[in-house]
């Protein structure tokens, strides 16, 4: 089994993608809870924004990550020929 | 081309059987509804629902009964995402999600929401790093990753022993919550509540292995999340905020922090009411700690002294004209109850000098991180942020959820599947925070300020029922309800929201069989993890190797029988906190797992003993911190930077990092077949590719 050029771009567009979205988890959670007090200053729709962001809006942010990564991956498999025979 | 079609028609006969089946218990509620009309009393209603409920449960799993080994541990790999995705909700949400989730948040404001973040956000990391790969991978169980990828035995060994250890540590909380809720609202003992409980576990688990599971968890995942939204959306409406409540409760959010200021403010009148309360406590903490003092510097002679007055004033009291009766029982009562030796003293007195917490003014619900000082609040949010941190790597680590990832068909239904399973846990987590605002307003509003007299029903309900979810008393006698009246207990929230909906007892009655459903789901795929690591991983690969299927399939189910009874007997026992339970149970996976697991795929070159190196390493250090800080194990060392035991796993992870690292650059890098393999699991499909399928 010898891995191709193309084999390898397919696991870098994989990676790249892992870290961009590892990136956007990174700063809901964390920075966005580390300024928690600074954010809640802001109200939107009768909600403090720092508290609104941990309570919901983090978690809608979760779902549309891996909703995101599972469609772009589906995606690349095909592009790059490495999918899976039992869906074509 | 044949196995699409027959995916896609097995979806859609599913689709059919569990859309009859949620009509199906929708009219089974309706009826219970009229029996309740007719005027059937409300215990004999609950038998009804725990009944029927594991019934329907051990229906399923009857009709799963399976003699094929790839059926008894991946339930055959052809679970559709859609429905693994609920099979994982429901495998997921705990008696703790369901019942303790909304009373956390109640009690602590957004402090509690480093559990809604931390028990979501870890799918993201289940995605990206680990549900895929594993899929591609293809056995059965989380140390038959470890054993391919490492190599020998021993990472495996390593493995079954902590899957073993977060599992069994996880299972305990469940069972405790089954036993509970069955105890609650059957009337029967919580031990034998535990045991018959566990016997709706094992009827799940026993004949079908996870095949059985999963199709039992789909089933409890549409009765938890009915259960779970009914009371909230009436809650909503019976107050007047519409029939989506999840979004419109920012409204009620403001009129909560409206209401705080007006109580916490000394200048209005009901402000001053909760005052005259905060001072009575305070001034009974005070007298605690004088008698405390007291007795640290006069020893027993101090106590014979408070005694001795007690005796005097009840001896005045019965000597005085005219009688009153009251007064003497209380005073002599006094005199009984008056501790009988120092250290009987200084235990009760402590405990008196407690109440000054209920003196403290009112948290604000949506202020982060309270503390007294600027110091106090970094510290909280260090430990808030420490402890997502461990919750999210903890989810990304637990056998019991990864494992629902061998289940799909394919890698790219793997994909999907973390996203359903997301989704669905998200409709209950969405949903918490908003009960938890609801229940505030509600006590906020309408109970404090009522009359003692005219308490509303559910109070004095669940008041008379258990002291510790629901306790109130008029302290400084003025008739009138003040918050610092009233103490409730974090469960309380779920379970007595329809009554303070106003709906009928069925309801109270669907939402027990919904915390049970969650309890009984989560019990299932931990026994059954544990069950399956001795079962397949010990005594399969490494100590018979030859044996037949029908051998194997018999060790399991008898090791699954003699775990679950180990565990309901340890349960038993009630030991511990549950939310730490939980919670130590996520820093131990987090520590363990994560590190090796994740290098396995993205490392090349980690080998055998990076792994060995790194899982020991995070797992000792985490049972050692935990060992060393938690006040249960009574050594109470001093904390490392402030950090709380249970986020133990913010020293494991790293440590278990650094020690893969360490192990691989000192030892050779690992095989061709290994490094083929993790090829093998980075491409969905390759050419001329290896396969590590299990059969």
């Amino acid at each position: 089994m010898q891995l191709t050029q193309k084999h390898h771009e397919y696991w870098n567009r994989n990676l790249k993608v892992t870290a961009v979205l590892l990136a956007l988890w990174f700063v809901v959670t964390f920075v966005m809870g580390y300024f928690a007090r600074e954010l809640n200053g802001i109200t939107i729709l009768g909600f403090p924004f720092g508290f609104y962001m941990s309570a919901q809006g983090s978690l809608i942010i979760y779902v549309v990550i891996i909703w995101y990564y599972a469609h772009y991956m589906n995606n690349l498999d095909k592009e790059y020929g490495v999918h899976e025979g039992e869906d074509e | 081309m044949a196995m699409t079609q027959s995916t896609a028609a097995f979806t859609k006969q599913l689709t059919k059987y569990y859309s009859f089946y949620t009509g199906g218990f929708i009219a089974f509620v309706i009826a219970v509804a009229i029996l309740e009309q007719m005027g059937v009393p409300n215990k004999i209603l609950g038998y009804i629902f725990l009944g029927f409920t594991i019934l329907l449960y051990a229906g399923i799993g009857f009709m799963s009964k399976t003699a094929e080994v790839s059926e008894y541990y991946v339930a055959g790999r052809r679970v559709p995402a859609f429905f693994n995705g609920m099979a994982t909700g429901a495998d997921w949400m705990s008696a703790a999600s369901f019942i303790g989730m909304a009373g956390t948040l109640y009690l602590s404001g957004y402090d509690g929401l480093a559990f809604v973040l931390g028990w979501t956000g870890g799918y993201c990391l289940v995605a990206l790093f680990l549900a895929p790969y594993l899929r591609k991978f293809g056995q059965f169980t989380i140390p038959d990753f470890l054993g391919a990828r490492f190599g020998g035995h021993i990472p495996r060994l390593i493995g079954v022993f902590a899957a073993i250890i977060c599992s069994f540590t996880y299972v305990i909380a469940q069972i405790y919550g089954v036993g509970l809720i069955t105890s609650r609202f059957t009337g029967l003992e919580f031990e034998i509540g535990v045991f018959v409980g566990l016997a709706g576990i094992m009827v799940c688990s026993f004949l079908g292995g996870m095949k059985a599971v999963t199709w039992t968890q789909v089933a409890q995942y549409i009765i938890l999340i009915i259960a779970y939204m009914i009371p909230v959306v009436w809650l909503s409406l019976h107050h007047g905020f519409g029939p989506v409540p999840q979004v419109a409760y920012g409204y009620a959010l403001q009129k909560v922090t409206d209401r705080e200021k007006v109580l916490n403010d000394k200048a209005t009148p009901d402000g001053a009411r909760e005052e005259s309360v905060r001072q009575i406590f305070r001034d009974r903490a005070a007298a605690a700690d004088a008698k405390l003092k007291g007795l640290e510097t006069g020893g027993p002679g101090f106590l014979a002294e408070q005694k001795k007055q007690l005796e005097d004033k009840a001896a005045a009291l019965r000597a005085a004209e005219p009688v009153d009766a009251k007064a003497i029982a209380a005073a002599e009562k006094s005199v009984k109850d008056f501790p009988v030796d120092a250290a009987v003293a200084k235990k009760q007195w402590t405990a008196d000098k407690g109440v000054a917490a209920r003196a403290a003014p009112i948290k604000p619900h949506a202020q982060p991180f309270v503390g007294k000082d600027e110091k106090a609040s970094d510290i909280a949010r260090k430990n808030f942020l420490t402890l997502i941190f461990c919750l999210m790597v903890g989810t990304a680590a637990l056998p019991h959820i990864l494992m629902r990832y061998y289940t799909t068909p394919s890698v790219k239904d793997a994909r999907q599947s973390v996203f359903w399973s997301l989704f669905f846990i998200f409709l209950l987590y969405f949903t918490a925070p908003c009960l938890a605002v609801l229940a505030k307003f509600d006590v906020y509003t309408v109970l404090v300020g009522s009359k003692f007299s005219e308490l509303p029903a559910w109070v004095s309900a669940w008041a008379t029922v258990d002291k510790t979810l629901m306790n109130i008393s008029d302290i400084n006698g003025d008739g009138i309800v003040q918050l610092a009246e009233i103490v409730i207990g974090g469960d309380l929230i779920v379970l007595a929201t329809p009554e303070i909906a106003g709906l009928p007892y069925v309801i109270t009655g669907l939402v027990a069989a919904g915390g049970l459903a969650a309890a009984l789901s989560t019990a299932d795929g931990l026994l059954l993890t544990i069950a399956n690591a001795m079962s397949h991983d010990l005594y399969y690969k490494m100590i018979d190797p030859l044996a037949s299927t029908t051998r194997r399939l018999a060790v399991s189910k008898g090791l699954l029988l003699v775990v679950a009874v180990v565990a309901a007997y340890v349960t038993s026992l009630k030991p511990g906190d549950i939310l730490f339970l939980v919670g130590a149970a996520f820093s131990l996976a987090a520590s363990s797992f994560f590190p090796a697991l994740v290098c396995g795929v993205f490392w090349r070159r980690a080998n055998k003993l990076g792994a060995i190196l790194g899982m020991l390493g995070g797992l000792g250090i985490c049972m050692y911190y935990m060992y060393m800080t938690y006040p249960f194990f009574g050594v109470n060392a001093p904390l490392w930077w402030d950090i709380l035991p249970i986020s133990a796993g913010i020293f494991g992870i790293p440590v278990g990092f650094i020690g893969v690292i360490i192990g691989t650059l000192i030892s050779a890098p690992p095989s061709k077949e290994v490094q083929e393999l993790v090829d093998h699991v980075r491409y969905p499909n390759l050419e001329g590719d290896i396969d590590t399928v299990g059969t």
